[in-house]
């Protein structure tokens, strides 16, 4: 395999070169524990605390809500079930959406089991959460509201300041899964409306192995795990200074470049959509007009996502797809069938997602092979 | 993930597409799962002299069909039948546990595609008795 197409960016990234240098230090020698108080363990300890600064100006937050965690999953975990598990002499009753993550819907499928009730609001056809039936879903036992920013799926925009005044005006807490919009959207806190925000850093250029929640003071989730002070004990274990550092950097190279990254994926985005709708027959648009600029989710009518998937990977081409072939569970990918789309389309649902690293010409060869590639698979197919 | 054979079949698939005037025609699964698969076979003095399929589905479900059409190719309906979806993965160099359901998928095809096959007959029997 000579080529190699990485179109998958809403799984991974590859870690940025500037991040690998930024932490470095952190590895080779800076290694101190930042609880220690010599010199050694103190050059750690600003380093950590100069990262949550960095990234507290990019929320638009106080230092002291930025905590640093192991992951998006253990950032949604801590804010979903640490939050009910805390407030719920206030009430038991949690709503969510029928597009997150398994990290949100199976924290809140986890907590009915410790007595709590939930809800799941709807989308359209266009994958945007039906605020309007959210609102009806809000009794007056709700405690909290968690919703996405962005599909990881279809890459939609979620109405995320609408729903947080909501919340407020009835002080019902709200979370929000942003670990999509990381890079793509703005991530400021107060215009957002939101209580705790959930990111994961290999989304945008950081190593995997760590995330941040924000939360907003005054909110005390109870920790998942007991043990030192460390991130005000609400995640202990000794901080993870290089990843820290690199997340804190990746954030930051995200904003600094964000127009930039804006302008040529938007432009390289329509490019592949305009491809691929001009040249290949019998298509679905999963992806609407208000999604992030990376993103574009199509289902080819007729033909099952995985052997798209495994046809493309002959041609270097890294795609992921929401068929059941790939989930591990037989079932078709739950987001697109919240958007009321039939089992058939589903299955045939391909995720392009792009990054800064994407380039035009690696778009106009993946637009040729796609066409081939269904049209081979089609050939096979007794749907034409 | 999947084995070379299932590979090689699934990039060079033998036996596609739709037989004109089959002697028997079996469809099996439904797309809820995300997989289909329809096979076809003629069949001369009790052989399946020709056989192909049309299948919705994944690398498995396409690489199972190739090799089931494959195998039951100039065989007796009785060697037909005794066919199993085991002896089709194996011949694949196995299959991930998951994807053995396609394997099954392919074995049920054979059996109504031939089961369809019979009640043909039966029925052209009849007409031949009014």
């Amino acid at each position: 395999m000579e080529k190699s197409v990485y179109l998958d960016n809403n799984a991974t990234t590859k870690v940025d070169k500037e991040v690998v240098e930024s932490m470095m230090k952190y590895l080779k020698d800076d290694y101190g524990n930042p609880s220690s108080l010599y010199t050694l363990g103190q050059n750690a300890r600003s380093a950590v605390e100069d990262s949550r600064k960095r990234v507290a100006s990019i929320l638009n937050c106080e230092p002291r809500d930025v905590f640093f965690t192991g992951s998006g999953t253990e950032s949604d975990n801590i804010a979903v079930k640490g939050v009910a598990r805390r407030y719920k002499n206030k009430g038991n009753h949690i709503i969510t959406s029928a597009i997150e993550h398994h990290a949100v819907l199976k924290s809140v499928e986890h907590l009915a089991k410790e007595g709590f009730t939930y809800d799941i609001a709807k989308v359209g056809e266009d994958g945007i959460v039906d605020v309007d039936h959210l609102k009806s879903l809000i009794k007056p036992e709700t405690i909290l509201i968690s919703v996405m920013y962005a599909n990881n799926e279809t890459g939609a925009i979620q109405p995320i300041e609408e729903i947080g005044k909501i919340a407020k005006e009835r002080e019902i807490y709200f979370h929000t899964d942003a670990v999509q919009g990381a890079g793509k959207l703005t991530l400021d806190v107060k215009k957002l409306n939101v209580d705790m925000l959930s990111l994961s850093g290999h989304k945008f250029h950081a190593p995997k192995g760590i995330g941040i929640l924000y939360k907003r003071t005054g909110i005390n989730p109870i920790p998942l795990f007991h043990g030192g002070h460390h991130e005000l004990s609400v995640r202990p274990s000794t901080e993870n200074v290089p990843y820290i550092v690199a997340v804190a950097k990746a954030l930051e190279i995200a904003y600094r470049d964000i127009d930039e990254h804006r302008a040529k994926q938007t432009m390289l985005k329509e490019r592949l959509k305009a491809g691929i709708t001009k040249n290949i027959g019998n298509i679905l648009l999963n992806t609407p007009d208000n999604s992030v600029f990376n993103t574009l989710n199509i289902s080819f009518v007729g033909i099952e996502g995985e052997s798209i998937l495994f046809s493309l990977d002959e041609f270097g081409i890294a795609v992921s797809t929401g068929s059941a072939c790939t989930s591990g569970s037989l079932e078709a990918s739950h987001v697109i069938m919240a958007m009321g789309r039939d089992h058939t389309t589903s299955h045939g649902s391909v995720r392009f997602s792009l990054s800064k690293y994407t380039t035009e010409e690696e778009i106009d060869y993946t637009i040729d092979k796609v066409k081939s590639v269904v049209e081979k698979i089609r050939k096979i197919s007794p749907y034409k | 993930m999947y084995s070379q054979t299932v590979m090689d079949h699934f990039r060079n698939p033998h036996n596609v597409g739709k037989m004109e005037n089959p002697s028997g025609v079996g469809k099996v699964g439904n797309p809820q799962c995300g997989d289909e698969m329809i096979i076809y076979i003629k069949v001369e003095n009790n052989v399946i002299t020709d056989v192909s399929f049309e299948t919705f589905g994944c690398v498995a479900a396409i690489a199972s069909s190739s090799m089931t059409t494959d195998l039951i190719k100039g065989k007796t309906i009785e060697e037909a039948l005794a066919l199993s979806n085991k002896e089709v993965a194996d011949k694949l160099g196995g299959l991930p546990p998951l994807k053995m359901h396609c394997s099954v998928l392919a074995e049920d095809g054979i059996k109504m595609a031939i089961e369809d096959y019979r009640k043909r007959e039966e029925e052209k029997k009849n007409e031949q008795k009014i």
